[in-house]
């Protein structure tokens, strides 16, 4: 019942503070002609368009799958848009992926990005919503209590998060479409940084960014007409839970458990540690990596910060993650999660340029939104699952 | 050469007249009375508070009241380092998860009369309301939180059943 | 292709505005009913997908709440589209198709009291040329209807006719907001809101939620005696800049009604999407559905119009028809976007 799919194209924009350069229209095109001149399709061989991004106030501009049907030559096509909070990039990617497993479409786009110095974003994300209780101390606010307790829980060494930051900036470096780039980034720089809210400091946080990636999924014989090396998928996995209720544990929240321990099942893995190559995982304030490492199986509860700690998670380590530089050098949020994904599939076709993880074959791509709370991931390979 | 326009600015204003809803209603009128009330899930018998109209975790309407007092636990917290449109207090300042006495969620609260390096997990604090005339169905019918000088109680760990 | 069903459907009363509830406690009432009259138990549902939009609801975000509606543990597979329900639906087929799922929930919810909703859509317009006009919905389906008038020859006694038998079947619907019995004449002594559309040619401002239960298989034939069964659904977009597209006429209705297989077969009755009376004379014609298909029995989305849900509402009630054995066929339409810029059509036969 279900069809084989794969990656046969990717393009990402130069990510950004403000792609002024761009309209909205502009930026989108930009990552997807590279993701069709990268699968060498045009306008007529894409079947569906899937277009993702997070809340519309970003950029002002209410289900802009509508405006951006010109620019995408969206005329006579099915067009989708998912909205998942941060996960979207991620449950976009899957909701493509589900077009041509179930065999309705050969070769669909997806389209994911952020245009958020077109708005506000700081204001959007955290607009005062009367009944409610106000955000007192924005998003770092919210994940930095989770933090605190994942410290007092696990007894990681304090300086974790600095140890995080200064590998996926190092990574950074390497990556052309990276927004920020520090290129004397150094341990010093980063403990020295403002402290924002207690223990996030300014260089472990993300940026906010422009930004688009775009892949072009293809059925297996539509994928033959492609000529870069392919990148299967082997499984997909989403799961939701809610906001709070009593007993939640949003440290280590169940739907990552189970989100991950369903994509393993499919892609027949059963230790993922060992059988995967690398990953790319949302990591949006650097103590996420150790907590993820646990959420996601690759290291046992309250040991996530060894993997970090230990260089296991370095370019050149057992286990590289976020080669790309991950969230924290690029964050258009609407997209950061296809990029994940993206990424992931980079690793495996070989084309990761200058972080190329040595001989990856099997890698993960991982995407998280809104309090913890909605998970997707995705499992790509070299070869067919 | 004229000059290339690269940008326009376009203000956007739209109006909304939000409701409530009964929980949230309940629940704010209380507050401008000075009293703190959740609700109790007819099937897994937890109070929320803020009350919701439904228990998240059982999908069912919940309908039972239930008053708490303003006393409980800070179960962790964060230090806020950077100045808050919400609030017009200076940082740094300590912002934490409360478990209210009676209650089976944290409630997002500020703390004050407290340095804001002292705050620990486990400090036992009260709220303090803004005097009766002032009070409001709002949130901000309580100011803040304060240490209350109990000594601290173990935090049992979120997730455990 | 995997046999799919609508085997539950159920909804709220659109009213004008539901300011006791918020949409969470709105919606819970119509999510337990469709799940309950679906036979399965909320925990055997494979998948969870729902349509709503955060500029109606006037914040970001808004879709979380409602996942307390369902009670989302332990963790469900769960998707959101910022589209109508009706996408939404789409996206839950797809699902089932793949066979990673046998059911599927599906609920859309929306309060278009909350903002001026006419304005409030404007923002789907290009926002470097045409939004910062604010042009206004009614204004552009008065465009739409002027252009239609010219090119079909059609009179403006014809919308008024769709207007009154749409308010007058509205009055067995006890869920539609707009009822009523109003002549003809009576509708055009109205002066023009925007010429040539007068207030009945245009649809009420609603408040609503709906919820629908799909599943595959022996799986819908044990929760349903009679499945609705989906012998096909497409959708497809036209161009957004309204001078790219003929706007009397909806190509990307009639080019998914083909691919939904809607001439295969005799229809029995049609759900169109239509806010505008104008437009559901061009979706007929789109789906060239003649005068013999009864259109909108439950009144359509001009008595009752909650945004995000009015689509979900058309599958619903074609469906529901089916399931109720009084119809064998029936076509359902949803639509987005200005002028009936994107359409969906599914087609519902029941007996198999």
């Amino acid at each position: 019942m279900s069809q084989r799919c794969a990656v046969v194209g990717i393009g990402q924009t130069k990510h950004d503070t403000m792609r002024v350069d761009v309209s909205l229209n502009g930026l989108v095109r930009e990552a997807v002609d590279r993701a069709m001149k990268d699968a060498d399709v045009s306008w007529k061989d894409i079947d569906a368009i899937v277009v993702g991004k997070a809340p519309d106030m970003f950029e002002g501009t209410m289900m802009p799958e509508l405006y951006l049907a010109d620019a995408l030559a969206a005329g006579g096509k099915p067009v989708l848009r998912v909205h998942t909070a941060g996960s979207v990039g991620g449950s976009t990617g899957i909701v493509a992926a589900s077009l041509i497993k179930a065999g309705v479409h050969e070769r669909v786009l997806v389209v994911t990005y952020e245009k958020q110095s077109e708005g506000n974003a700081m204001w959007a994300l955290t607009v005062r919503m009367p009944f409610q209780q106000a955000i007192v101390a924005g998003a770092g606010g919210y994940f930095a209590p989770l933090i605190r307790a994942y410290i007092a829980r696990s007894g990681a060494p304090a300086d974790t998060g600095i140890r995080v930051a200064l590998k996926d900036r190092q990574n950074g470096l390497k990556n052309p479409h990276s927004h920020l780039a520090f290129p004397d980034i150094s341990y010093e720089m980063i403990a020295d940084s403002p402290m924002l809210w207690d223990p996030i400091r300014y260089l472990e946080t993300c940026p906010s960014s422009d930004g688009a990636c775009a892949v072009v999924l293809a059925s297996e014989t539509a994928a033959r007409r492609s000529p870069g090396p392919a990148a299967w998928i082997h499984a997909t996995a989403m799961r939701s839970e809610p906001t709070m209720f009593a007993g939640r544990d949003d440290v280590n929240p169940r739907a990552g458990r189970d989100c991950a321990a369903e994509l393993y099942r499919h892609a027949g893995i059963t230790d993922p540690r060992r059988e995967l190559d690398c990953a790319e995982v949302y990591v949006p304030f650097s103590w996420y990596e150790p907590m993820w490492m646990e959420n996601l199986g690759f290291a046992p509860e309250g040991q996530g910060w060894r993997m970090t700690q230990d260089g296991v998670t370095a370019l050149d380590g057992d286990f590289p993650v976020n080669a790309s530089g991950g969230v924290l050098s690029s964050n258009p949020i609407g997209a950061s999660g296809l990029i994940r994904f993206a990424e992931a599939a980079l690793q495996v076709r070989g084309k990761a340029g200058a972080y190329q993880v040595d001989g990856a074959r099997k890698a993960m791509g991982h995407a998280y939104g809104g309090g913890s709370q909605f998970f997707a991931m995705w499992i790509v390979g070299n070869e067919k699952p | 050469m004229a000059n290339v326009v690269k940008s326009i600015e376009t203000p956007l204003s739209l109006e909304y007249t939000h409701t409530a809803g009964r929980a949230p209603t309940r629940f704010l009128r209380g507050m401008a009375q000075g009293r703190i009330l959740g609700q109790r899930c007819p099937e897994c018998r937890k109070v929320y508070v803020p009350p919701r109209g439904s228990c998240p975790r059982c999908g069912v309407a919940t309908d039972e009241e239930v008053e708490v007092t303003g006393k409980g636990t800070v179960t962790t917290f964060c230090i806020v380092r950077i100045p808050s449109d919400a609030l017009s207090v200076d940082p740094p300042f300590t912002c934490a998860h409360v478990l209210l006495d009676g209650a089976d969620i944290p409630f997002f609260a500020l703390i004050q009369e407290c340095p804001f390096d002292q705050v620990r997990m486990g400090m036992r604090v009260e709220a303090v309301w803004v005097p009766p005339a002032e009070r409001k169905p709002s949130f901000e019918s309580i100011r803040y939180f304060r240490p209350t000088g109990e000594p601290d109680v173990v935090v049992a760990r979120e997730g455990r059943e | 292709m995997r046999q799919v069903a609508v085997v539950s459907f159920a909804q709220s009363p659109s009213v004008r505005r539901e300011t006791d509830l918020n949409e969470v406690e709105m919606l819970m009432p119509v999510v337990h009913e469709a799940v309950a009259r679906s036979g399965l138990a909320m925990r055997e549902i494979g998948f969870t997908v729902s349509g709503s939009s955060d500029y109606l609801a006037g914040g970001p975000f808004s879709f979380v709440s409602a996942l307390d509606a369902v009670g989302a543990w332990p963790p469900i597979v769960e998707s959101h589209v910022e589209m109508d329900g009706a996408f939404a639906l789409y996206e839950a087929w797809v699902k089932l198709q793949t066979g990673e799922a046998d059911s599927a929930l599906v609920y859309a919810f929306g309060k278009s009291s909350l903002g001026d909703v006419a304005e409030v859509v404007t923002l789907q317009l290009d926002p470097y040329y045409v939004a910062p006009l604010w042009p206004d919905a009614v204004s552009l389906a008065a465009l739409q209807a002027r252009a239609f008038l010219e090119a079909s020859g059609k009179s403006e006694r014809d919308l008024a006719a769709v207007a009154v038998r749409s308010r007058r079947d509205a009055r067995k619907n006890p869920m539609a907001q707009l009822a009523g019995e109003w002549s003809v004449e009576d509708v055009l002594k109205d002066p023009y809101l925007v010429a040539p559309l007068r207030r009945h040619d245009c649809p009420p401002i609603s408040d609503g939620a709906a919820a629908i239960v799909l599943a595959a298989d022996d799986v819908a034939r044990r929760a349903c005696r009679r499945p609705a069964w989906i012998s096909g659904i497409d959708h497809r977009m036209e161009p957004h800049a309204l001078g790219l597209r003929d706007l009397a006429r909806s190509r990307s209705t009639a080019e998914a009604g083909e691919r939904a297989g809607v001439g295969r077969a005799a229809v029995d009755v049609a759900e169109l999407h239509a806010p505008f009376t104008h437009q559901e004379l061009i979706l007929r014609d789109a789906l060239r559905l003649d005068d013999r298909v009864p259109v909108n029995p439950s009144g359509g989305a001009l008595a009752a119009n909650p945004l995000m849900v009015a689509g979900l509402i058309r599958i619903g009630e074609a469906a529901r028809r089916v399931m109720e054995g009084d119809a064998t066929r029936a076509v359902a339409h949803a639509t987005s976007g200005p002028c009936l810029q994107q359409n969906l059509v599914c087609v519902l036969e029941g007996g198999r």
